[in-house]
This record gives C-alpha cells, sequence and structure tokens, in this order.
C-alpha cells in the first residue's frame, strides 16, 4: 500500500478522477456496454435463436477447444522458458528475452501467414511432409491451436519472470540442502511461489486466445462449423445481416473472459506482505 | 572425522575467491569462520554444503568423501543469512520439510516437528506463515528446519547478520547453548569478531582468500601471528614501533620512563569507556595514539583534554612488533 498517495482531497483530486473515469467510459464501458444492450434488446431471442445455431454452437466449441489447448501448451513452456531465462546464463539469452515480446509487436495476420507458409498443406515448407504422415495443420484444428498459442505466449511469460526474479533462488537452495531434487524443488517451492503470477497469466492468455481473429482467420480458412471459431462467426453473421446472433456471440465471449478476470480478482490473497 | 578440506580453490572468473585451502574443522564443535567480506568464507561454506562447486581440491564429511556429491545428498543443515523461509509454509511445514522429502512416517514426523519446535521455543507459533513472524523468530524457524533431518555438519552463513544489535546478542547466546544440548559439528561464518570470540570453541581467520590463522579465541587474541589477525579481533594502535590493544596502555599525568608522550587531543565518551587520542610529541612517531581507559579510571587520574601524558603497554599485555 506504499505506492499510493495520501493527500488532502481537493477540486483537482475530484477533477483528474472524472477524467479517467470519462476516458474509461467512452473507451470500454459505453461501447461494451450497447453490446449487451443490443443482445437482449428482444429479450432473450438474440441468444437462444444463436445457441440454436449449429454454426455458433460448433464456433464457441472449437473456440473453447482451441484456447484450452493453447492455454496448456503456453502455460508449459511459459513456466520452461520462464526458468530458463531467470536461473541460467546461456549465449543468446538475451536475444531469447526479446523474441517472446515478438508476437506482442508483431500483427497476427503477419504470424497466420507466416504459419501458412511453414505448414501450408500443398506448397508449405512442412507442410506436405506433415500431410504425409496423417497430420493437417493449415486450415484444421493444429494450425488454429499453433496461430492462438503464438499469440499469446509472452502473456505466461511476462508474469512469471518478475516474480521469479524477486523470489530469487535463496528458498530453492534451502530445499535442495534439505534433500529435494530438481523436481521436488520445483513442485514444493518453485511452483507455489509463482502460483499466483501462473494463475493471472494463464487468464489473460485465456482471455487473449477467446478473442483471437487476424492470425487464426488466415490459417483456420474459415468453413464454417469446422474450422470457423467465435470471433470469425461474429464477423461473418454481422456481415450477413445476422446482428442478434452476433451481438449474442460476442456477449457470450466478453462473458467468459470477464468472468475468469473476476474469479481471478477474487481468489487472488489481499494481502501480499512477504516474509522478508 | 569432522570436515575435512584438502587443496581447495575457487576463482570467479579472475577474481581468486579460495586458494589452496586446507583445513580441518573438528568432529562436534563450533567452529567460526571469520574474516572481513569478500574474503572467502562464506563461497567456503557453501562449496561444503555442495551448493557451490570447487575448482579443485577434496571434501570429506564425517569420513566421507562429499566432493563430487550434490547437495541434497550432502545431508548437511544449512541455515541463510536472509532465512529463505518457505514462505507459503507454516512454521511447522518448514521444519517438516526435509522429514517430507526423506518419507518419514507422518507420526514420527509430527513428533520430530513438535520436539524441535520446542527446542527453538516456537512451540505457540507452529500455524503462522513466516511473513508473521519477527527476523529472530525466523532465523530460529530456520534452525529447526536445518536441524530436522540430523545433519551431519550444521552450516550457519552469516546467521545474525541481518538481525539487529540486541537480537542478534541474544541469538549468539542461545546458539551457544543450543549447540550445548545438541552437539552436532557446527560451521558459522561471521565478519564480528565480537560474535566469533564469544560463541565459537575453534576460530579460522581467512582473509584474501587464503587462511590467516587456526585456534582457540583466547589463542588467536593473545597471539596473533600477523598483523592482520591482531587488528581484525579488535582494535589496535601503534605505540612507538609495536601494534597495541589501546585498553593495554598505561596513561598517566606523572612524567616516568614512558614509551611516548604527548598531549590528548581527542575525547570522546561512549557510555563507560573513554576514547581518547593522544598525539605524541616525538617527531619520529607523530601518528596519534589510541588509549580507552574507564570512566572511573579518567576520573580517578585526573584526565581532560590538552592535558600532558605519558604512555607505555601495561604489564601482560600482547604486542605485535613491526
Amino acid at each position: 500500500m506504499a505506492s499510493r498517495l495520501r493527500q488532502p482531497r481537493t477540486a483537482g483530486t475530484y477533477g483528474r478522477r472524472l477524467l479517467v473515469v470519462a476516458y474509461l467510459f467512452l473507451l470500454v464501458i459505453w461501447p461494451v456496454a450497447l453490446v449487451v444492450q443490443k443482445t437482449f434488446e428482444g429479450g432473450l431471442d438474440n441468444l437462444q435463436t444463436a445457441l440454436s445455431d449449429p454454426v455458433v454452437t460448433d464456433a464457441l466449441q472449437l473456440t473453447v477447444v482451441v484456447a484450452l489447448w493453447a492455454v496448456a501448451i503456453n502455460t508449459v513452456f511459459g513456466v520452461g522458458i520462464s526458468l530458463l531465462l531467470v536461473r541460467y546464463d546461456f549465449p543468446g539469452r538475451g536475444v531469447l528475452s526479446a523474441l517472446i515480446d515478438l508476437p506482442l509487436s508483431v500483427s497476427p495476420v503477419v504470424v497466420g501467414l507466416a504459419l501458412l507458409l511453414a505448414y501450408g498443406g500443398t506448397n508449405g515448407t512442412f507442410g506436405p511432409a506433415l500431410q504425409d504422415v496423417g497430420l493437417q495443420v493449415a486450415f484444421a484444428t493444429p494450425g488454429i491451436v499453433m496461430a492462438t498459442a503464438f499469440v499469446s505466449l509472452p502473456l505466461v511469460i511476462r508474469e512469471i519472470v518478475p516474480v521469479l526474479h524477486e523470489i530469487g533462488t535463496e528458498q530453492e537452495q534451502a530445499a535442495t540442502s534439505l534433500g529435494a531434487g530438481p523436481w521436488q524443488t520445483f513442485w514444493r517451492i518453485t511452483l507455489p511461489s509463482i502460483k499466483w503470477a501462473l494463475v493471472y497469466g494463464v487468464v489473460l492468455s485465456l482471455a487473449r486466445a477467446l478473442g483471437e481473429f487476424g492470425a487464426v482467420k488466415i490459417v483456420s480458412g474459415n468453413v464454417a462449423q469446422q474450422t470457423q471459431t467465435a470471433t470469425l462467426v461474429v464477423e461473418q453473421k454481422y456481415q450477413d445481416f445476422e446482428q442478434g446472433s452476433a451481438y449474442a456471440t460476442s456477449f457470450l465471449l466478453a462473458l467468459i473472459a470477464v468472468a475468469a478476470l473476476v474469479v481471478v480478482t477474487i481468489l487472488r490473497p489481499k494481502d501480499d506482505t512477504d516474509g522478508d | 572425522m569432522g570436515i575435512e578440506i584438502r587443496g581447495v580453490s575457487k576463482n570467479f572468473g579472475d577474481f581468486v575467491a579460495l586458494q589452496d585451502i586446507d583445513l580441518s574443522i573438528p568432529s562436534g564443535q563450533l567452529t567460526a569462520l571469520l574474516g572481513p567480506s569478500g574474503g572467502g568464507k562464506s563461497t567456503l561454506l557453501r562449496i561444503i554444503a555442495g551448493l557451490e562447486s570447487s575448482d579443485s581440491g577434496t571434501i570429506e564429511i564425517e569420513g566421507l568423501d562429499a566432493t563430487g556429491l550434490p547437495a541434497q545428498k550432502r545431508n548437511v543443515g544449512f541455515v541463510f543469512q536472509h532465512y529463505a523461509a518457505f514462505k507459503h509454509m507454516t512454521v511447522e511445514k518448514n521444519v517438516a520439510f526435509g522429514l517430507e522429502i526423506r518419507k518419514k512416517p507422518k507420526d514420527e514426523v509430527r513428533r520430530r516437528v513438535a520436539e524441535l519446535l520446542e527446542l527453538v521455543h516456537l512451540e505457540q507459533f507452529s500455524h503462522r506463515l513466516p511473513s508473521q513472524l519477527s527476523g529472530g523468530q525466523r532465523q530460529r524457524m530456520a534452525l529447526a528446519r536445518a536441524l530436522a533431518i540430523e545433519p551431519s555438519v550444521l552450516l550457519l552463513d552469516e546467521p545474525f547478520g541481518a538481525l539487529d544489535a540486541k537480537v542478534r546478542k541474544e541469538l549468539r547466546e542461545w546458539l551457544r547453548r543450543l549447540h550445548d544440548e545438541v552437539h552436532v559439528t557446527t560451521v558459522f561464518v561471521t565478519h564480528d569478531q565480537e560474535e566469533a570470540l564469544e560463541v565459537s570453541d575453534n576460530l579460522v581467520v581467512i582473509n584474501e582468500g587464503r587462511i590467516e590463522q587456526i585456534g582457540t579465541p583466547d589463542d588467536l587474541y593473545d597471539r596473533p601471528a600477523s598483523e592482520f589477525v591482531l587488528s581484525f579481533l579488535g582494535p589496535v594502535t601503534r605505540l612507538g614501533n609495536t601494534l597495541i590493544r589501546p585498553h593495554d596502555i598505561d596513561i598517566t599525568r606523572y612524567e616516568h620512563a614512558a614509551t611516548a608522550t604527548g598531549r590528548i587531543t581527542r575525547w570522546t565518551r561512549v557510555g563507560f569507556e573513554i576514547r581518547l587520542e593522544v598525539t605524541p610529541d616525538d617527531v619520529l612517531h607523530p601518528d596519534p595514539v589510541q588509549v580507552i581507559v574507564t570512566r572511573t579510571e579518567a576520573t580517578a587520574l585526573q584526565l581532560h583534554e590538552g592535558a600532558q601524558v605519558w604512555l607505555r603497554p601495561r604489564a601482560g599485555a600482547e604486542t605485535v612488533v613491526s
């Protein structure tokens, strides 16, 4: 709490607060509220129509499957890469650290295109070989998972790395001297210490994965009921003058993401006093 | 037996941390590694624990060659300066950690943890988290945790360095008593000479990666092998051609056969003690001499700033000619 200033409240205080609230309102709250309002304009009709449309339900299902896979992959590799970056010194460490931010700085469309060039079924670099062994990557679920994982990779790592720096290595060394092997030390000491950073990173990845559009659009081929994810359905329905379904699907996507953030905020311990 | 260190060297890049160290640490005793910061004593302790590897040499712990053994197999209790408490575990779980890793039966773990918490006077804190304990309590918890695995040696790296002066003094007396009860071979690193002199059975003075002298605290204090050991174990001052402790100087206001004479040019009172600086009249030895007297002595001798005094070593004082 030491990071907060305690000052007497003046007219300026209220002026600044108003500015922040107005900014958030115009940029975030109002537009999102409009989506919610439009969704429920005719009662539950829009939701019912959307949820009885197999195009929408299949897309939602695919989105959830893709998001879960992408998050699972990012959790394992995120923790692994974070440990590598913080605990070990090796040539190219700086380059790796910079590369991890690449997905945040490169447009998702470019990511999709790159994946297509590498894994495209007919003329991609690895695509034909993979197809020969019966694995279709582009225009199929694996490709969508890869695109989503690529785009949300930095979110887990950027949450964990500062915490790993902060906790240092003494607890791990103490565990080692008490007889714990590397795996025991990881499960009993390191993982519990980074638990909340990891959970937060996972939720951010999940939210990002649910909402990914650009990369997925290029890699998936956008075939309804096969490779069409929820965000792609929103675009298609909107263009096909089925706004009701588009609003309802958008609402559901936002709902899952917001629900995840709310759950974490409630679960996260308030008292973050460290044991120094 | 105990710990046998032979030919251990360690470099960090160009920096020589330890240079061909040979040392026998006797079983069942409390040995202090004393020296200035950056002198290599912590590195030596970490090499014994296996937390750091040596470039050359061998380590033998209680007759067992430990040189190639990883830290987790050395059965060494290690206590860190900053406690290294497992922050997400209760005091009880912290102490039980080593026993649970060794898959001891639950009853035995519970019994042993209760015993140890009693030993370190933390029974009533067993369900607290480390963040709810004071520094001294955390360090006692860390000590119980290290003792839980019945280590063949107990290593403490500046264990009281992060505590305030009063707690530090209490804990060091308490460590001495604990050692008299438990009798495990103990090595602790410190840069505080008072701590080392008060607590240890044996003292090893380490400076710039080399051992300066080994002996009992009395040996080292009374018969320092070098100027470095003499000056590190307490304050020293130069009287004529010799180095001497400031409280070993006889001071009077009456002329007699003295080593030096001069005026009192500085007067600092610290509690019962008065620290004086005497600037000699002798142009060959113009550096001020430090003298420590008690307040009572100063009053009896009618000393005051600016007074002319005569100085000589007290009978029985230890000196080093240089």
